[in-house]
């Protein structure tokens, strides 16, 4: 009888816990998901949706998906390879500690402060275009480049990306157990082979799991590209942020629409998500 | 057995991450030291026009009181309900870990869309104020960072002994939770702090789409108008997620667990 009593007061003690959550988590993201199936009087339609798949918000989505797609990949393998390189024998212990420790500061330094430390490098004006002007004589803005660019705001990225991946692959490399590598060396294997047969193998699980990570933390950006580009770039974050900053759209439900658009993206992200992770705890330590 | 030796590939790959990470700041500070004026290095003039701005004080103060706004709620709500959760309700806790990847797929600029959507005509207390809307959305930010450093720190510690020795000494739940589970798990509640610290000193995506005027909305708002001030001023946003990362490491190292860290405010 105590018992039944004590485990109903232990279910209202998460009472605020779930109250607060339902307030600000699940009634906000329900209220995108009807939105977005809803016209200016909130009869249902999917116009907004069908609005998804032409231009300018389908090309959006294309540059959206483009950008956190190399990213992910390019930051997925860079990263992994600095990683590694900072985690294997023969590198001293303290590069792997200034690495980590600064890739936690990097991978939370993301923004504002982010996009301005690329232009003061690599904007019109930047420390490293002029350099690359006055002494190798190279124009970049010469070339088609330019920050506010899909290319400019791709390496931008990366500076989020990189250490991203580092911080989240680094636990599986530490995974790869030494005795492995001498067994596979003891049976004759050669360094790709081991990699190819084992290596490779046992980490693809965590790297394409960090990868869809680093293509969420990218698909989601908003700040940065945002003030890259004083909200010019055709990303889907930034038509939606122009919505509410300026009213560009007279449809609130367009936006809902969009919303629910990088709702799908993710979800679908996820979905691929749990499994590999779920793997990948295998061998990781 | 000698010690192995760096090997070359590896030298060349971090000092290409080195590079690519280190020019951007060094370009900051390059730019943050010209002259207004003249365009020229080496003066200190913009971070005196950061340090006797008004704005920069007001919003710095704002942002900080967000931060600590948020941390105290966070753990208010959160702390009670994962220690519930471990001694009693052990069938929740993946509940929690799911409810804790919901804003992977909530992001920021979805989850701002719904609750500018869901809290329209709310009460001026609470819509127009940072205090109300803002500490309110930044609290769901913090929660997946806040889940999974303070569900670490649980497992890490007998919940059900303590709980049990400190009752069968006379202890009623308020001085079991204050005095023997809160001691306990303080390393990583701290660390989780410092995690949103860093998140809200950093949010942008929010506090823009509901107009709020927070810290990183003015320094976005000095790097439209000011270029070599603002180099100052990211530079002190740097140091600001740096100090917080730091005293995260040092009080996780102290208990020896390792904290998740992940990405903030983009």
């Amino acid at each position: 009888m105590s018992g039944r009593r004590r485990l109903s007061l232990a279910w209202l003690g998460t009472l605020p816990f779930f109250a607060y959550a339902i307030a600000f988590l699940f009634v906000p993201a329900g209220s995108v998901l009807l939105g977005a199936f809803q016209d200016k009087n909130d009869n249902a339609t999917l116009d907004n949706i069908r609005l998804l798949f032409h231009h300018p918000y389908i090309d959006a989505y294309q540059t959206s998906i483009e950008i956190s797609l190399v990213t992910a990949l390019l930051g997925g393998v860079c990263g992994l390879f600095i990683a590694y390189a900072a985690l294997r024998d023969g590198t001293p212990a303290w590069v792997r500690s200034i690495l980590t420790t600064f890739s936690g500061v990097a991978a939370n330094f993301g923004g504002i402060p982010l996009a301005f430390a690329f232009i003061a490098s690599l904007g019109p004006l930047g420390i490293v275009t002029v350099f690359l002007k006055d002494h190798l004589h190279f124009d970049l803005y010469g070339h088609n480049f330019a920050i506010y660019s899909k290319l400019g705001v791709e390496i931008t990225y990366m500076y989020f990306q990189l250490p991203l991946m580092i911080l989240v692959i680094a636990p599986a490399i530490d995974g790869l157990r030494k005795e492995w590598r001498e067994a596979a060396s003891n049976l004759g294997a050669k360094q790709w082979q081991f990699w190819r047969y084992v290596g490779l193998p046992v980490l693809m699980p965590s790297i394409l799991g960090a990868m869809i990570l680093l293509f969420g933390n990218a698909f989601a950006a908003y700040a940065t590209a945002y003030s890259l580009s004083s909200g010019s770039v055709n990303l889907v974050p930034i038509l939606i942020g122009a919505y509410y900053s300026g009213n560009v759209l007279d449809n609130p439900h367009l936006a809902q629409a969009m919303a629910f658009g990088m709702f799908v993206v993710l979800a679908a992200m996820m979905l691929l998500y749990i499994p590999l992770q779920r793997r990948a705890a295998r061998w990781a330590k | 057995m000698k010690r192995p030796r760096i090997s070359l590939s590896a030298v060349v790959w971090l000092l290409l991450a080195a590079a690519y990470f280190i020019i951007p700041l060094f370009a900051t500070l390059l730019i943050s030291l010209r002259s207004t004026q003249t365009g020229k290095c080496c003066v200190g003039a913009n971070y005196a026009w950061v340090l006797h701005n008004g704005d920069f004080w007001h919003t710095l103060r704002l942002s900080a009181l967000l931060a600590l706004e948020t941390i105290v709620i966070s753990l208010v709500l959160f702390v009670p309900t994962i220690y519930l959760v471990h001694l009693k309700l052990p069938r929740l806790r993946p509940v929690l870990a799911f409810m804790a990847l919901i804003p992977f797929i909530v992001p920021p600029i979805v989850m701002v869309v719904g609750l500018l959507r869901t809290f329209k005509g709310s009460p001026d207390w609470f819509y127009q104020k940072p205090w109300g809307f803002l500490a309110a959305s930044y609290v769901i930010l913090a929660f997946p960072y806040m889940f999974f450093s303070l569900d670490a720190g649980f497992r890490s510690i007998d919940v059900h002994t303590l709980t049990e020795a400190s009752q069968s000494l006379g202890a009623k739940w308020p001085t079991t939770l204050f005095r023997v589970i809160l001691p306990n798990i303080r390393a990583a509640a701290l660390a989780a702090s410092f995690l949103t610290l860093a998140i809200v000193m950093g949010e942008f995506t929010i506090a823009n789409l509901a107009a709020f005027h927070t810290f990183p909305i003015f320094i976005q708002f000095v790097s439209e108008s000011q270029g070599f001030p603002a180099g100052a001023l990211t530079l002190m946003s740097f140091g600001i997620t740096w100090a917080a990362m730091l005293s995260l490491l040092l009080v996780g190292r102290k208990r020896g667990q390792s904290s998740r860290i992940m990405a903030g405010a983009k």
